[in-house]
């Protein structure tokens, strides 16, 4: 068991960063929303897998003749993820819309809002099953069901390799896009006019609307980012895994949101941290018990971690130790 | 035109509340033994082919419906009485269908005797996850309670002395109590061919279980869980053990989770970790809340309608899962609340209570110009 575990060490430790990388980025959307709003945003993976068919759909329609390697596929990458955001970021703010608004205007329990939310997630994954992905890829409807492939569009290649520590050049472009977005985000909420809506919205919504902050807006806003951020996440989940279906964003949202609360929700760094954690957690668990125990692993550290921490790692308000 | 519609669906239903509470005690005892006398005669053929003419009306009055009742029924004791919110339920459904498979093949134990170890065995582990996890509010218990699910699935997938994905087969039926026989069924006769005696015995357990958390609901217990659902602080300085109700609660629910397993684990011969997914506790929840949670009728009346309109319409195939989750966003824009509230779980929602706080309250309900309609 630990001799396994000794041999897959470094392999686990980069694939568990450049997934937990994803995991971080999808988290974002479920802290911000909660941060705002004290809501799960439970609609969240289908906006994640939506940003995956997006970026397939673009991927499959610009074609591209050979792999592509070195800046040209940086470029494919970047045009790939500014698609997914596009796309993920109107889904996200088009579910606020329908599915959260009516009831946030009546001041409805939190729990309506939870089941409104399981409802717009099952009605999203059906309806891509059944019309979305069939049209746009010209199956039968049966045909929503299988997974979607990618051409093969990505030349891998390590890019550093100490011994056993070898990384893949799609592992470092994933570890390298997220971090970046989340650093920009990061200074987006702490110096905008914008991020101090949020975060005022966030500390107290009420004297938030006193103080002139435009509600709505601010929900709005909350959720196309997050959901622009869970469309790079889908990118570049893209250029890893290179297939999607309709179910792909179910257990993935499941460990995002996780991760949101093992770094501490309402958290933008604590979603970084705890995307990175549950990943590394996940491979070591893996190597040690075998990847059948992978995610019992990883959500019987949720519940250790919860027993001794209640708020996560970093706490849970990101507002009022920034305020 | 949203709010009219709102208003429709509401009055209707609000007017046979109002009736019930009203009513003479003996009127309403008329009441519980015409449910109790139709429940007897659901299963004819009469009413089958009007209420699923695809598919055979009596295997659908075990599973899904009958099922799904009792489901809600014990979560109802979790979510809508204690107000915690638990998204792994189908875990002690699980949990009480394995200790069925596992005992009855192995063991060759009696069906009565693995009924009552399942009960204690799922409010045991009922404990065991509640000790750790119900010192979580809201969101977070949701999230634990939503990976213990996974976990169990997980576990049972995993071991390869349960069966691991193959599942246990060869599951006996409960034995027979008596081939006494009246209009052509025998009630007491647990066959492999008729589904009606599975379902007489479905109906009893719901009986007894209704009772039992009625009584609860009314005594002590009860009033502690709705304090805690409305003000947890409030509760624990008013002298209430808040930790130790909320436990119980768990305990309660998970109780009637595990004998729901073991019914059904007795009928089907055989069972899978697939039969507990997650969605399978998402529509439980849904059933719960569209129903009017903490309502035992209210929840038998969401439980009924999610398990037998998809059967009703199966001649829509795909299309009625899509349209299960339009109807859920649907009905909790128009009527959050659910169906057939209770009184006092309406007042709480008017007042964006209700167990976990309110969407953005202060600033919602002032713009929609809807007073709280609170202590009526």
């Amino acid at each position: 068991m630990f001799e396994n575990f000794i041999n897959q060490f470094w392999p686990a430790t980069v694939d568990g960063i450049s997934l937990g990388a994803i995991y971080a980025l999808i988290a974002l959307g479920y802290t911000m929303v909660y941060g705002v709003l004290r809501l799960i945003n439970f609609a969240h993976s289908e906006i994640f897998m939506i940003g995956t068919i997006a970026a397939l759909y673009a991927i499959t329609t610009i074609g591209v003749s050979a792999p592509l390697a070195g800046i040209s596929l940086i470029g494919m990458l970047v045009l790939l993820a500014a698609i997914g955001a596009v796309v993920s970021g109107s889904a996200a703010m088009a579910l606020e819309y329908v599915a959260y608004r009516p009831l946030r205007r009546r001041g409805s329990s939190r729990l309506a809002a939870l089941i409104s939310a399981i409802g717009a997630s099952i009605f999203l994954q059906q309806l891509f099953a059944l019309l979305v992905i069939p049209k746009l890829f010209h199956r039968r409807q049966e045909g929503g069901r299988l997974p979607v492939q990618a051409p093969n569009w990505v030349q891998r290649g390590d890019v550093i390799s100490i011994g056993d520590f070898v990384v893949r050049n799609d592992k470092l472009l994933i570890v390298v896009g997220a971090v970046l977005m989340m650093v920009v985000l990061d200074q987006v909420v702490r110096r905008t006019k914008l991020g101090r809506g949020i975060r005022a919205t966030a500390q107290d919504a009420e004297t938030a609307v006193l103080m002139g902050v435009n509600i709505d807006r601010i929900v709005t806003a909350t959720f196309a980012i997050g959901g622009a951020m869970a469309g790079i996440a889908a990118a570049l989940y893209l250029m890893r895994f290179e297939s999607t279906d309709y179910f792909v964003g179910f257990l993935l949202g499941i460990k995002a949101f996780t991760a949101a609360v093992l770094g501490g929700i309402g958290n933008l760094r604590g979603a970084l941290v705890g995307g990175f954690t549950l990943g590394l957690i996940e491979l070591y668990g893996s190597a040690l018990f075998g990847s059948e125990w992978r995610d019992v692993v990883a959500f019987s550290v949720l519940v250790l971690v919860l027993m001794f921490r209640p708020t996560g790692i970093l706490g849970e308000s990101l507002q009022r130790t920034r305020a | 035109m949203v709010s009219r519609t709102r208003d429709q669906i509401g009055s209707g239903l609000d007017g046979v509340r109002g009736l019930w509470a009203r009513a003479p005690r003996s009127a309403r005892w008329v009441v519980y033994l015409a449910l109790v006398v139709g429940a007897v005669l659901l299963p004819s053929r009469s009413i089958g082919s009007f209420m699923t003419p695809e598919s055979d009306w009596p295997t659908v009055l075990f599973y899904p419906i009958g099922i799904y009742i009792l489901l809600a029924i014990g979560l109802n004791v979790v979510v809508g009485q204690a107000g915690l919110l638990d998204l792994g339920y189908v875990a002690f459904f699980a949990i009480g269908g394995y200790m069925m498979a596992v005992l009855g093949t192995k063991l060759h134990w009696d069906f009565w005797e693995i009924l009552l170890v399942g009960v204690l065995a799922s409010a045991l582990s009922g404990v065991v996850l509640g000790a750790p996890t119900l010192r979580l509010r809201g969101d977070y218990l949701a999230i634990v309670t939503l990976g213990f699910g996974e976990i169990v699935r997980k576990i049972a997938e995993n071991t390869d002395s349960i069966g691991g994905p193959r599942g246990i087969a060869g599951i006996p039926h409960p034995p027979t109590l008596s081939q006494f026989e009246i209009f052509g069924v025998r009630p007491l006769r647990y066959g492999v061919l008729d589904p009606r005696p599975y379902y007489y015995l479905l109906v009893a357990l719901i009986v007894v279980v209704i009772i039992f958390a009625k009584r609860l609901e009314n005594s002590r217990v009860g009033r502690a869980w709705a304090a805690i659902r409305e003000d947890e602080d409030a509760a624990e300085l008013m002298g209430v053990p808040t930790f130790r109700f909320k436990l119980a609660a768990f305990a309660i629910g998970a109780s009637i989770g595990g004998a729901t397993g073991v019914v059904w684990a007795g009928k089907v011969i055989s069972i899978i970790p697939a039969n507990f997914p997650f969605i399978l506790s998402a529509t439980i929840l849904a059933a719960v809340v569209l129903g009017g949670s903490g309502n035992i009728p209210g929840v038998m009346l969401g439980a009924f309608l999610i398990a037998w309109l998809p059967e009703r319409f199966r001649g829509l195939q795909d299309y009625r899962v899509l349209a299960f989750g339009a109807v859920l966003v649907l009905m909790m824009a128009l009527r959050p609340e659910g169906l057939l509230p209770s009184r006092r779980r309406k007042a709480e929602f008017a007042e964006g209570g209700g167990g976990m706080g309110s969407l953005g309250a202060e600033v919602g309900s002032a713009r929609a110009g809807e007073p709280a309609a609170v202590g009526q």
